[in-house]
């Protein structure tokens, strides 16, 4: 077997892997964020919670209801969805008038509701998650293994961010939305009803953060605390990224996601801070964001 | 982020400067009673209440000013506080139990180590506006954190213990709490009156008046940066103030220092009491200190119910605690 800088190919293809999986989530957390901060001007801080929600209603579907992966696929974006629509109207609809922080600490007390509820009902210790059994066992690659599963996060989450680009870059309902984004008064007075396209959209972004939830299920432990530190990291893939661009929403997460696989492999001590790290960079070079634009 | 940038923290602070008689010292009478009257009660606390709750209620009050500072004040959500109040605690520890220094210099280098690091990542944060400055202090406070766990000095998921309290100045034993309370309450009131001095001095007015509108502050030739970045390191110095001093209390410095849930209650604590208010913070740290203490048993509840204040204050309960009362007597607090 031939050597790249003296490791071995399986552990450094395997470490790609891992980065591109992570980079899937963070690509559908960061759009996700995205199209909510663009047209309702605040950070979704519960966005975590609500990947962590996903992966708890896919487990509870099996194990409740004994609905399995697939279902749950499609079942769970629209429960958790629905669910963010409520927040929507019943809390964050009262707040577009004033300070978009106002926005940022309502979702962050949300989030430690929903995390805290989790934690008293089922612990922190993390509860299994089993792969779909169409998707068991893996392929060997002759340089790699490749587990199937982890190759259907990966195709399954770029899959989503291909449709979600296409559907707001060319679709006539993405452009009312891009024009919503641009002037919410003037496409109001074209006929267009602005506050429920608000409403369906923080409900998209939920369902986006929910579905990501499910895909992530079989891979982590479904866990009360698994959004919560991912969120953070995504919200520095967000400041590096601009929220400007979707499609530079999407290159930003995976790619960050092969750099911090790749760092894990070369200087593993820093794997955990190197996306920070990067931020900094990007602060002091191109303070908008690499996609952003200057505000 | 400008336009809209009065609502963040205004409607609970008219302008102060006319308001009420001036005393000799230049602050309003009303001001000057009340920090007599923490004054007393500080010092008569004490003998009716457990002096290690009363110390760690000083320690967050402390924490929520320096906070209330850049929030209140000059309308910067920073959303990584915990960053200068843990690594000053670290430090501070670590001082005191490796380098074996008087409590007084171990608390400096906590608030040297927080100064230095506010420095850096205020010139970074400060590069951005609005909601991408409060995530950019958190990812950077997350940064921290990862530092803290993995650092050989800190102690991993142990955190520093059994850090010596020692001799203050050389001959004050601070091994009693009871002797520690009355320097801990020396701390916390010079903090709180220092940052009284700040706010309430000229350039505590071109603050507020970057709060209210930066691009104004901007066009009347006021380096907008330079101030902002000015108040966040000083926020970041009484925050390493609050925190070596909470190490050198429970002589502990722990990973719950860092983490983003106490960035997450620091703003709470300026939310509920009244931010922009000068005795809020200190209202609301004796309000969450409180319900953790008798809370501390019930697990999670203690989370769910601090996400319920934050739910309830953010659409119901924006002046605050402070806020709402000096509507009602009519004199800013």
């Amino acid at each position: 077997m031939f050597e790249l800088l003296g490791i071995p190919p399986q552990a450094l293809f395997g470490q790609l892997l891992l980065g591109l999986i992570n980079g899937s989530f963070y690509a559908i957390l960061s759009l996700g964020l995205a199209v909510i901060f663009g047209l309702l001007n605040i950070i979704n801080f519960a966005h975590g919670a609500q990947y962590m929600l996903g992966a708890f209603v896919a487990w509870m579907l099996l194990n409740y209801l004994g609905i399995g992966y697939w279902w749950a696929l499609l079942i769970v974006p629209i429960v958790v969805g629905a669910f963010g629509i409520v927040l929507e109207r019943l809390m964050i609809a009262r707040l577009y008038h004033l300070d978009h922080l106002y926005g940022l600490l309502l979702t962050f007390g949300l989030a430690l509701i929903i995390q805290g509820l989790l934690r008293n009902q089922y612990g922190i210790s993390g509860l299994p998650y089993s792969i779909p059994p169409q998707l068991a066992g893996g392929q060997n690659l002759g340089f790699m293994f490749l587990p199937n599963y982890r190759g259907w996060v990966v195709v399954a989450s770029l899959a989503v961010c291909v449709a979600t680009w296409f559907v707001i870059e060319k679709t006539r309902l993405g452009a009312y939305l891009r024009a919503a984004t641009e002037n919410p008064t003037l496409v109001g007075a074209f006929g267009i009803n602005v506050p429920r396209m608000i409403t369906l959209t923080y409900g998209f972004g939920v369902a986006l953060a929910a579905f990501a939830g499910v895909l992530a299920a079989p891979v982590y432990s479904v866990n009360p605390n698994m959004g919560a530190d991912l969120i953070i990291v995504v919200f520095a893939v967000v400041v590096i990224g601009g929220m400007g661009s979707i499609l530079g929403s999407i290159v930003t997460g995976f790619g960050l996601g092969l750099v911090e696989g790749l760092t894990k492999v070369f200087y593993p001590e820093a794997s955990s801070v190197v996306i920070f790290v990067i931020m900094a960079i990007v602060l002091l070079v191109k303070p908008a964001g690499l996609f952003g634009r200057a505000a | 982020m400008s336009a809209a940038n009065h609502t963040a923290a205004s409607h609970a602070a008219p302008a102060p400067v006319a308001a009420g008689r001036a005393s000799a010292t230049g602050m309003p009478r009303h001001h000057a009673a009340i920090f007599l009257a923490l004054l007393a009660a500080g010092l008569a606390a004490p003998f009716f209440l457990y002096p290690v709750f009363l110390m760690k209620v000083m320690c967050f009050a402390l924490f929520a000013c320096a906070f209330n500072l850049l929030l209140g004040y000059t309308g910067l959500l920073s959303f990584g506080h915990a960053a200068y109040f843990g690594s000053a605690s670290y430090i501070s520890a670590h001082a005191a139990k490796v380098w074996g220094l008087p409590p007084e210099l171990a608390i400096l280098s906590g608030v040297a180590a927080a100064t230095v690091l506010g420095l850096v990542i205020g010139a970074l944060a400060i590069r951005r506006q609005g909601i991408y400055f409060a995530m950019v202090t958190l990812a950077f406070a997350q940064m921290v954190f990862f530092f803290s766990l993995q650092a050989p000095f800190t102690g991993g998921e142990d955190g520093i213990q059994a850090v010596p309290r020692g001799m203050l100045f050389g001959f004050i034993n601070l091994r009693s709490d009871f002797t520690l309370y009355f320097v801990v309450l020396a701390i916390a009131l010079g903090g709180m009156l220092a940052i009284y001095r700040i706010i309430h001095s000229p350039f505590g007015q071109v603050l507020k008046a970057i709060r209210e509108n930066e691009a104004r502050a901007t066009s009347l030739g006021y380096r907008v940066n330079r101030y902002k970045l000015a108040t966040f390191v000083l926020s970041a110095a009484f925050a390493g103030l609050a925190g070596g001093t909470k190490a050198i209390v429970f002589q502990l410095a722990s990973l719950t220092d860092v983490h983003w849930s106490m960035s997450g209650e620091v703003v709470l604590m300026t939310l509920i009491g009244g931010m922009g208010t000068v005795f809020g913070p200190i209202v609301g740290a004796a309000v969450i200190v409180t319900m953790q203490n008798y809370l501390a048993t019930f697990g999670a509840w203690v989370t769910i119910i601090q996400g319920v204040i934050f739910v309830v204050c953010v659409l119901l309960f924006r002046e605050g605690i402070i806020g709402v009362f000096q509507k009602w007597i009519k004199k800013p607090l």
